[in-house]
């Protein structure tokens, strides 16, 4: 067996440019589902709220200027092959380089602030990156970045449900959570919500059921049922583009599950808005 | 639907010529201003000192904007979410401010001092900041430059486009849109 050695040095550059391209670039089926949802809304406002959107995508490609300007937590999923040897310096410094370097060079927003319990005072390079590592068999590193803003990111819901209120008791949390939100998340939104596992780990599968190809259904049918269900009660809510009332509120709904202790029934939701940022890179 | 041409300050009476659900140009100058700046605006009304801004006939945009690249007046610069905001505004009403701009709901304290007051609040498109950024035509940091992203900017804006959600009658568009949409 070979172990393969990767600069970290490299890691750093990686990083650097995929903060920025995250950040300035739309991905393709976000614009995909936008216009898709744009064909089928019956308010002429958030039409033209929705046709805004696009624009707006097409203006930060064009003058390579952020979508948003909450260029938001560098969040990370990263898969180390176990074969891999990180040679040069240390993952985490690395990581947290090419954070720094991509978000001064990239002329992004810094949003990440110390003395969480007192007066804060904003760090200037929005580092740390959070990164959340599995290490997978092979001998190459996947590195997805996800920046996720403040305003949808606060009407995250963890619901520790008890096994007797089942399915529907899933489903009704993660609507009624969307319900509570309203406008504040940036609507059109992307639901990533998750059933199962422990407290922890329900949160971390709703992320990253939003780093899915938007709309693209869970394999298993059960689930992918449970997705069409909950996208469906939550366009009846008549919330629509940015809270204006509308006939679509969102985008997609991105489930996963877990199996769960016998005593417990969590329920993890992530609200994503429409600048649905993942980007990845292999190296 | 044509789109309202404002040119700022707002005075009273054409604040109350606006109603929820209006599309809007505002042109003219604005004052950024969020979390952190609402708190140092705050702590300076509690000790007496003068504001570093003149409040009377303001409107405050909830936005703290990306740096400007060379050549630009500021960066990507859509709103934040203006309910953090509610435990400050009806204090900035009552001594004159007159408009805010931001996203997302407000809570009734805020919509009863808007109505006592003579205010609006208007929403732009959030997560629309690139787009939001071609309507500013100059920035310039005017307090609490230490706050970085969060400082209060004073900005010239041409045809900056937003909706108004809530008019100073208390008709609120996020509700009444909603109701009109919602299935049972």
């Amino acid at each position: 067996m070979n172990v393969r050695e990767i600069e970290a040095s490299a890691i750093a550059d990686a990083v650097e440019k995929l903060v920025i391209d995250a950040n300035y670039y739309l991905p393709e089926d976000v614009k995909d589902a936008l216009k898709k949802m744009r064909e089928e809304e019956e308010s002429d406002l958030c039409r033209q709220i929705l046709g805004d959107i696009l624009k707006n995508a097409d203006i930060a490609r064009e003058r390579q200027q952020p979508i948003c300007q909450d260029t938001g937590l560098a969040v990370f999923f990263v898969e180390l092959g176990q074969d891999v040897h990180i040679v040069g310096g240390d993952f985490r410094t690395a990581m947290d380089e090419g954070v720094a370097r991509g978000y001064t060079k990239g002329y992004l927003r810094k949003s990440s602030q110390d003395h969480v319990l007192g007066e804060r005072v904003n760090r200037g390079d929005n580092t740390p990156a959070i990164i959340h590592t599995d290490l997978v068999p092979g001998d190459k590193l996947t590195i997805t970045v996800c920046p996720k803003g403040g305003g949808s990111e606060n009407m995250s819901a963890l619901g520790m449900l008890t096994p007797s209120q089942g399915r529907d008791g899933v489903k009704k949390f993660i609507v009624d959570t969307v319900s509570r939100a309203g406008s504040n998340p940036c609507p059109p939104i992307i639901v990533g919500c998750a059933a199962g596992g422990t407290t922890e780990e329900v949160m971390l599968l709703a992320k990253k059921a939003l780093c899915r190809k938007v709309g693209e259904p869970n394999p298993d049918p059960e689930v992918a049922q449970m997705e069409r269900e909950i996208l469906e009660e939550i366009n009846k809510l008549g919330i629509g583009a940015q809270g204006f009332g509308g006939t679509k509120t969102a985008l997609a709904v991105h489930m996963l599950t877990h199996p769960v202790h016998l005593a417990s029934l969590p329920v993890g939701v992530n609200i994503q808005c429409h600048v649905a940022r993942h980007r990845t890179i292999v190296l | 639907m044509t789109d309202k041409v404002i040119h700022l300050p707002l005075t009273d009476e054409m604040i109350q010529d606006l109603h929820a659900g209006d599309r809007v140009l505002l042109n003219g100058i604005i004052y950024t201003g969020r979390d952190e700046a609402h708190l140092y605006l705050c702590r300076m009304l509690d000790k007496g000192e003068e504001l570093p801004i003149e409040i009377r006939g303001a409107v405050i945009y909830y936005v703290g904007p990306c740096p400007a690249k060379p050549g630009q007046a500021i960066g990507s610069a859509g709103p934040t979410t203006s309910g953090r905001m509610d435990a400050y505004a009806p204090r900035l009403m009552d001594i004159g401010l007159k408009g805010m701009i931001g996203k997302g709901l407000r809570k009734p304290a805020v919509v009863e001092s808007m109505k006592k007051n003579i205010c609006v609040y208007f929403a732009s498109i959030g997560g629309a900041g690139a787009l939001l950024s071609e309507s500013i035509k100059e920035a310039e940091v005017v307090a609490f430059p230490e706050l970085g992203a969060e400082a209060i900017y004073r900005l010239r804006v041409e045809n900056f486009p937003c909706t108004v959600v809530i008019d100073c009658y208390g008709k609120d568009l996020y509700k009444e849109g909603r109701a009109k949409y919602e299935v049972k």
